[in-house]
């Protein structure tokens, strides 16, 4: 049986075509999944990503303990409600997951992570904490749904939505968060757009999901998340890395921090022993079709593949982000097989679209 | 819930049929299959003069989601493939009846009889 969000009987009376995704039975769209793609670029759209895990880590060893567990250093966040994105490796250097942490104080962080990873990484992290003896607790917050809250209206319309959230919230800078009552209000998303992500009570999901759509929020499927994300040019776990491919092959090498050389994290020798050979890129189909993920791209330096594809309802061309050869440089022109026929592609920098504005 | 005309025929693999009075074949896909596939964005159709097989892959539906295949109902000649839908996919959304995908010129006549009535095909998009 899949699981269920506290939003899920919302989201079937909203009439929304349920799939299942990593176990959980989710809206793809709600209609169109082109119009929810228009409304996070141009006004505000929400989706319900409950899915997702919220984890709370307590304790006086906690910092000390996510410097050694995940890729970024956690010790560059020195204002509360900071976030920081980054990889959680395995000894090897692949990705168990990537995930985000936010830095309450020295002693209490709440991170998120993938719904389909979630028992794993949990595992990973009581291991991690039993193995390394640290003073500190991790506590799995099924008790929380999470609303993300995406648009260039998106911020506007929460605050008309929830009385009072403005004050707690309007001061907030881009990937920042701040508690607000029961809730956690956050500067954050995956669609490229300024938003909010707010991580509240299960019991007082459908009541706020009710008041973002009297406020104008236009309820979005999982699908319109991806095509929004692709053309942002952030990576999906599962699809864009894995177990088996090291954050530097990935795109994500801006995500490890080497800086404090004292400082290990698991992966981190892998890492070193083994630097980058391969880059992500964008690619633009100039030819008539719709790139998909795992298809062959031929480069001047050698062979690549896809790893998300799609149609951008924004540009209104099939766009992917590829895994390529080094030396591959956007600008180059590539050959993509799209069911045995080669089509042209055009290379680009791996981000499509940003607040609202095509960027290629 | 989805729309399917009584006086079509459809096959299990969600194409409408529409027997014309000079006993051509105009096919298209149902509007189960294009709530199924979400938003149309690319179609690659076949090009007249082309000789098909019954159940042959012969044209691609991609939607935002992901490509699908459309076969052939019966073997015969394609004798025209709607250019207008190419030009404007999202149409197979707006009115899968009216969006059709291409014309046939069947081999058989009679292979039509084979296909499955409204009652019958909705038993199977639904089951």
């Amino acid at each position: 049986m899949p699981q269920h969000t506290p939003l899920h009987a919302t989201h079937v009376a909203a009439g929304a075509r349920m799939v299942d995704f990593a176990g959980w039975d989710m809206p793809v769209n709600y209609g169109s999944q082109i119009e929810e793609h228009h409304a996070v670029r141009r006004d505000a759209g929400m989706f319900d990503v409950s899915h997702m895990l919220a984890l709370d880590l307590a304790g006086a060893g906690s910092k000390a303990f996510l410097r050694g567990l995940i890729a970024n250093d956690v010790a560059k966040l020195a204002e509360p409600g900071k976030a920081l994105y980054s990889c959680m490796l395995n000894p090897e250097g692949g990705v168990i997951d990537d995930l985000i942490v936010y830095y309450l104080s020295d002693t209490a962080w709440r991170i998120v992570v993938n719904a389909g990873t979630a028992d794993k990484d949990v595992a990973w992290m009581q291991a991690r904490l039993a193995e390394g003896g640290f003073d500190a607790t991790l506590t799995v917050r099924r008790d929380l749904a999470m609303i993300a809250v995406q648009g260039p209206n998106a911020r506007a319309k929460t605050w008309a939505a929830l009385p009072g959230s403005e004050a707690a919230s309007a001061s907030l800078k881009p990937f920042q968060g701040a508690a607000w009552g029961d809730f956690f209000i956050a500067r954050t998303g995956y669609t490229g757009e300024d938003g909010f992500e707010l991580t509240l009570p299960a019991d007082q999901a459908t009541a706020t999901w009710s008041a973002l759509v009297a406020a104008g929020v236009k309820p979005c499927g999982l699908g319109a998340r991806d095509t929004l994300r692709l053309e942002a040019g952030m990576a999906l776990y599962g699809n864009d890395m894995d177990e088996t491919i090291s954050p530097l092959d990935a795109g994500l090498a801006w995500t490890v921090d080497f800086s404090d050389t004292a400082r290990d994290f698991v992966g981190k020798a892998a890492l070193l022993a083994k630097p980058a050979s391969r880059q992500v890129l964008g690619l633009v189909l100039e030819d008539k079709g719709v790139l998909r993920a795992h298809q062959a791209v031929f480069t001047a330096q050698g062979e690549g593949e896809t790893t998300s594809g799609t149609f951008s309802p924004t540009l209104e061309k099939a766009i992917a982000m590829a895994r390529l050869p080094l030396g591959v440089a956007p600008g180059d022109s590539v050959e993509v097989d799209i069911r045995g026929k080669r089509l042209k592609a055009r290379v680009v920098k791996a981000s499509f679209v940003r607040n609202g504005k095509a960027l290629i | 819930m989805s729309n399917t005309p009584a006086e079509l025929r459809y096959t299990e693999s969600h194409e409408w049929v529409r027997t014309e009075s000079d006993g051509t074949l105009t096919i298209g896909i149902t509007d189960h299959a294009q709530q199924a596939l979400g938003d149309v964005v690319f179609l690659e159709l076949p090009e007249a003069g082309r000789v098909v097989d019954a159940k042959e892959s012969i044209a691609v539906i991609e939607s935002v989601k992901a490509a699908s295949d459309i076969y052939a109902p019966v073997a015969g000649e394609i004798i025209a493939s709607n250019q207008e839908a190419v030009d404007a996919p999202e149409a197979v959304n707006g009115d899968p009846y009216g969006a059709w995908l291409f014309k046939i010129k069947p081999a058989n006549a009679a292979d039509v009889d084979g296909l499955l009535s409204a009652e019958a095909y909705d038993a199977v998009a639904n089951g």
